[in-house]
């Protein structure tokens, strides 16, 4: 299989007022196609900023990032985005649904870029609720759900374009253990079943157990 | 599900911000409007002045009288058409509070100077005929309960003495733009009690009133009839009927500049109500702005949430505010006498002006939140802790 993600000795620093703060160091990172990578590490090791990086929702300070063959990088804000809304699926830790969106019209928001018709969109996103095991509750507000199953929407959401990647921070970082051996137990079928590439940022080791490998950060470098 | 429907749950997202927000902003319309409709009833006198129509009067100053003798002479000027006078009667019917404009006018040529006065033929001519008859306008009938035949008793206090007058004539305005209050009588009526009572007052009028026959020469006969009476006991000036009500007005026109300025500071309130609404949604949503951009959202769709939003709040409370208008004018309107403010409704210009403004004022609300909102990295949208 072929490299799908390719970091190369990415540097990226933040600036709090006249101080550089130096997140991530000559990063180089490849990722093949179908993998599940967890990445671990402590608070403030850089995993989330690598992986914003290599969602394309933040740019390198030095390095290049290629994506299936794309150098994200060179990519302007609005290129960007629409590569973002075309092969990137998004899980954050605390979901990030719009409450006043229900559960259908959650997961149906990024097919609103696409030029599908209601009734294709109608499609995926009942889809894509049917994978996470939620076709029942798509007319739920997220108030109405719990934190599993607002994370199963999340992932619905993720998955409704049928993106290439999908990029997770800490998804089972606000959940009981129960929900977090559900969603991990997701994931892993999206990698197994859907053939989707899978990054997740985790401090849990009983969740990075669930990737096929697991890299560590520390002091924004990769060991 | 389209954005503009996110746009709308957004906007109903915390219901009583909202509602509270429309309410603001529907009063704020509504001293507007009604600001604006006071500053139109204080100009109607200005907005009913005819093109075609000049006044003459003393050149030292309005209450000053000019002869009445002055008439056939202004009359044998080329292109005038009619010559008609009028006396500022004053008086006070019950009491002094019971305000109306009063004149003593010329019966033969007062509604052909004023054809926006529609009287029925036949009342007209009693009128005409009978010395001491009035005619007076239907608002002011309305007002008082006047019927043709009512005698109308009144104490004289520019010209002293009891008076009665019979309603012969009830002119009704062409249009709500047209003063229905007036209050006419015959000028002979009160020069024959002059020349018997007060010698020295009779045979005097207050202004003319001149019907021109082509009002691009307005200039050229004032400029006449100003010469005619050069080095006379009594110079007059000439001017169009518009700069001679514009001149009444002018001794006020602080207060006016005042409400004007008022109206406007009342745009700024709503601004204020809606700008402080917006960005305080905006920065609730700033996590929501950063998710959206990650999803693939563009500047324009944020554009469309948060400007839509602002707009559906003003459309609303502006809506609002001008349903609320017109009742509140014609609560009034109906309050107070109809002689304070003869002319008082809100004019299609004021509707348009307040409906702009609370939609500019929609605009201008989101700009500061939009801009927020695009200059927010994602990463800093996502660590936003609101």
């Amino acid at each position: 299989m072929g490299s799908m993600i390719e970091v190369q000795t990415v540097s990226k620093s933040y600036w709090r007022d006249s101080f550089e703060i130096p997140v991530l160091k000559n990063i180089t990172l490849s990722v093949p196609e179908g993998e599940f990578l967890a990445l671990m590490g402590p608070s403030g090791s850089g995993k989330t900023t690598l992986l914003n990086l290599i969602a394309g929702i933040d740019r390198p300070n030095a390095g290049s990032i290629t994506i299936s063959g794309i150098d994200i990088a060179t990519l302007n804000e609005s290129a960007l985005a629409k590569w973002r809304s075309t092969h990137v699926g998004f899980i954050f830790q605390f979901y990030n649904l719009l409450p006043v969106l229900t559960a259908y019209e959650n997961v149906e928001l990024p097919l609103l870029l696409t030029s599908l018709s209601k009734k294709e969109r109608k499609q995926h996103v009942e889809t894509a609720l049917s994978v996470v095991g939620l076709a029942d509750r798509m007319n739920h507000y997220p108030k109405q759900l719990s934190g599993g199953q607002e994370q199963r929407v999340a992932i619905a959401r993720a998955i409704a374009t049928d993106p290439t990647i999908l990029v997770a921070d800490e998804p089972t970082g606000d959940l009981d253990k129960n929900s977090a051996d559900e969603i991990l137990t997701l994931l892993g079928r999206l990698n197994k079943e859907f053939k989707k590439t899978i990054v997740m940022v985790t401090h849990d080791p009983r969740a990075a157990e669930r990737a096929h490998i697991a890299r560590h950060l520390d002091k924004g470098e990769l060991q | 599900m389209k954005v503009f429907k996110l746009m709308f749950k957004n906007a109903l997202r915390h219901k009583l911000r909202t509602f509270l927000t429309i309410v603001g902003i529907s009063i704020a319309v509504v001293a507007f409007g009604f600001l604006r409709t006071v500053v139109t009833a204080w100009y109607a006198g200005v907005e009913m002045s005819a093109a075609n129509r000049l006044v003459t009067r003393n050149s030292v100053s309005f209450i000053f009288p000019i002869p009445y003798a002055y008439r056939d002479r202004i009359a044998q000027i080329p292109g005038v058409e009619t010559v008609s006078y009028s006396n500022w009667f004053g008086g006070v019917y019950i009491d002094k509070s019971q305000f109306f404009a009063r004149m003593a006018v010329d019966p033969e040529t007062i509604f052909d100077l004023y054809p926006e006065f529609i009287v029925p033929p036949d009342q007209l001519e009693t009128f005409k005929k009978e010395r001491n008859s009035c005619a007076l306008g239907t608002d002011l009938a309305k007002q008082y309960g006047f019927k043709i035949g009512d005698v109308i008793p009144m104490e004289g206090d520019i010209y002293p003495g009891k008076w009665e007058f019979v309603v012969r004539a009830i002119y009704q305005p062409r249009d709500k733009t047209v003063d229905g209050t007036q209050f006419f009588f015959h000028w002979q009526y009160l020069d024959e009690r002059m020349k018997a009572e007060m010698p020295g007052r009779a045979g005097d009028v207050g202004w003319y009133l001149i019907k021109i026959k082509d009002p691009n020469q307005s200039a050229v006969i004032s400029e006449q009839v100003d010469n005619l009476f050069k080095n006379s006991r009594a110079e007059t000036k000439t001017e169009t009927e518009r700069a001679f009500q514009e001149g009444f007005i002018q001794g006020t026109s602080l207060i006016i500049t005042l409400l004007n300025f008022i109206s406007f500071v009342i745009i700024g309130i709503i601004f204020l109500v809606l700008g402080n609404t917006m960005i305080m949604s905006a920065r609730e949503r700033t996590k929501e702005y950063a998710v959206l951009k990650t999803l693939g959202f563009s500047g324009k769709h944020l554009l469309g949430l948060i400007a839509g939003e602002s707009l559906v709040i003003s459309a609303f409370g502006g809506g609002l505010g001008l349903l609320l208008t017109y009742p509140l004018v014609g609560v009034f309107s109906l309050a107070v006498p109809k002689s304070w403010f003869p002319i008082f409704y809100v004019e299609p210009l004021t509707i348009v002006l307040a409906a702009i403004s609370a939609l500019a004022v929609g605009v201008l609300a989101s700009i500061f939140p939009l801009q927020k909102a695009l200059r927010t990295s994602i990463v800093d949208g996502l660590r936003f802790v609101g």
